[in-house]
């Protein structure tokens, strides 16, 4: 059993996983930016080591002294949370080089997953149903790229195959772009992914963001947790989640689970991981792999009684899968809105000293934040400081739960995108249900 | 006393209002005291101004410059486990001379010294680990 982790991030989620491991008398090394001394993760943990000036370049993302902590600390095993090293293929097998436990993939699935267009394949091959595309690198022959996109049919996608996220992405709706955006395209994957490759897909207009989420252990066994829907989006970012995805039946929920699930056993998947999806026309496409613990996470953790972070820890120490299949059953309904530190209009970054911070609280009210009244949110990292998560025995229960959470939230001394929030929980097509993934965009532009 | 205890009194003093505060336990004593900051210095910690537990307890009031360190490591005073330490108290040292090694990762760094002068205090005990930005040398 791992007896002590290195928290290899900051913020909300290192707080997350430092709960996780003091919940099983795991010890914690909190590693941090200079900027980061005041973390409320890097306060609590058993040690704090500082790796770097702010620059998450030459602190969080900095491999040796990420890797020099973990020796200095005598830690067993690194938990990379989401963003920073944790899909880094080389920073995952540097770390099991030099005698730790990554808390993930093994590096092989994580490069896997990390080309998107070798994702897309070994997901053709485990029989996860994906976009029709080029299915595989598009060549040089102008001719024959050309011809594949008329295949394929406009509009369509192209896509970085080292990119992913809403990253390295252009949509074609007129032939006589095509390969002009080809280039384009390439060239921009070069020098931001520092690869060329891309591959295409049909574009489709109005799909809904739809992800499941698995646990594979050492062990062959894998399960999934159910979906989550993310659709509601500005700029690829999420900005409010929920699980189950709206009218998604327990028939289509077993069908691409059990697929999902087939894959990770194909390719000997470990850890925690998550399929997103394109569902629309009552259709699943299969977009990418994540190969890491989620932003979102806890709207799973709220439906399904499963503590994820735990899991990956058990994963890693070797241990069988704590659930079977038939023991997961998606109860309620849990909602969670992203609480960035922006301005609620024009979302320019609001870092800042907190002069105040009162939690809401109550049934079914789970909040996952770093914030304390005193804390300094840098401005060197990204906005999120919070996250609150609302669950009720049904949608409209969890809907009304989360409008006085978020009535109640106090957060004095930055600007936040609570009213943000309080306007999406307000409108009448959230409340439906539903919505697909340019509808945030669509309701903002709208109002202004 | 470790020195992650002794930095934790420090934070608890340096966001007081204390300026003065020995502890003991055991056969051990630390008195912690606050000195003047020169505004010049990059690192306004008083974590700067305690030396290892061990040598002394008493920590005099501080003015004068750091050699901090650029990353995560093991510290040495020397090259190798029997050779002579790079640096003593009261040599004088100009910048890019070699001051001590970190090691990280099965590889040894020289770290070269940023200030001229003479060594007036070596805040760490060899083989001690070190956090980036830790103060490693008094420079005066």
């Amino acid at each position: 059993m791992i007896t002590k982790v290195v928290i290899a991030n900051r913020g909300e989620i290192a707080l997350r996983i430092l709960r996780a491991c003091h919940e099983m008398d795991i010890r914690t090394v909190a590693v941090h930016s200079t900027a980061d001394r005041d973390l409320k993760h890097v306060l609590l943990a058993d040690e704090s080591v500082c790796i770097g000036p702010p620059p998450a370049n030459a602190s969080y993302l900095n491999i040796p002294a990420v890797i020099s902590a973990a020796e200095v600390t005598d830690a067993t095993a690194i938990h990379p949370g989401y963003g920073f090293l944790s899909e880094n293929a080389d920073f995952a097998e540097r770390v099991e080089q030099s005698g730790f436990v990554f808390i993930g993939p093994r590096p092989d699935n994580i490069r896997l997953m990390g080309d998107k267009v070798q994702a897309i394949l070994a997901m053709k091959r485990a029989g996860v149903p994906t976009v029709p595309g080029s299915d595989g690198p598009l060549g040089n022959d102008d001719d024959e790229n050309l011809r594949i996109a008329a295949e394929v049919g406009y509009p369509l996608i192209i896509k970085a195959a080292g990119g992913g996220g809403g990253r390295g992405m252009r949509v074609v709706h007129d032939p006589a772009e095509l390969l002009n955006y080809i280039a384009l395209t390439r060239a921009e994957a070069a020098s931001a992914f520092s690869n060329s490759t891309v591959y295409l897909e049909r574009y489709l207009e109005n799909p809904r963001h739809v992800e499941f989420q698995v646990l594979s252990d050492t062990h062959g066994n894998a399960i999934h947790l159910g979906e989550r829907d993310c659709s509601m989006q500005r700029r690829h970012q999420k900005v409010v989640e929920e699980s189950p995805a709206p009218g998604i039946t327990t028939k289509m929920r077993n069908k691409i689970g059990t697929r999902c699930v087939q894959a990770c056993q194909e390719v000997g998947y470990r850890g925690a991981g998550t399929f997103e999806f394109l569902y629309q026309d009552g259709q699943f496409y299969f977009i990418e792999m994540n190969t890491r613990v989620q932003v979102e996470h806890p709207v799973t953790e709220m439906v399904t009684g499963v503590d994820i972070v735990r899991e990956q820890i058990l994963i890693a120490s070797g241990k069988t899968l704590s659930y079977r299949q038939e023991d997961i059953v998606l109860r309620g309904h849990a909602i969670e809105c992203r609480v960035n530190a922006e301005d609620p209009e024009r979302f320019i970054p609001s870092p800042g000293m907190i002069s105040a911070y009162h939690p809401p609280g109550g049934p079914g009210i789970r909040v996952d934040s770093h914030l304390y009244s005193g804390y300094r949110v840098p401005p060197y990292y990204d906005s999120l400081v919070g996250k609150l998560i609302a669950h009720g025995e049904d949608r409209s229960r969890a809907i009304a739960r989360m409008k006085n959470a978020l009535a109640e939230i106090v957060v004095e001394g930055i600007k936040t995108n609570v009213p943000l929030h309080q306007k999406i929980l307000e409108d009448k097509n959230f409340e439906a249900g539903g919505t697909n993934i340019h509808y945030l965009e669509k309701m903002l532009a709208e109002s202004n | 006393m470790d020195i992650r205890n002794i930095k934790r009194l420090i934070e608890l003093v340096s966001g007081s209002d204390i300026t003065e505060i020995e502890i003991q336990t055991g056969e051990e004593t630390i008195r912690i005291q606050r000195g003047q900051v020169p505004t010049v210095m990059m690192s306004t910690s008083p974590i700067a101004q305690l030396s290892a537990p061990s040598k002394s307890p008493e920590v005099p009031p501080q003015s004068g410059r750091f050699v901090t360190s650029p990353m995560v490591g093991t510290f040495y005073r020397a090259p190798s486990p029997n050779a002579k330490p790079f640096v003593e108290v009261g040599q004088r040292v100009k910048v890019g001379d070699t001051l001590c090694i970190i090691e990280a990762m099965k590889m040894l760094n020289q770290i070269e010294s940023d200030q001229s002068g003479v060594i007036k205090s070596i805040l760490v005990e060899n083989g001690e680990p070190v956090e980036y930005g830790q103060s490693l040398f008094a420079v005066e």
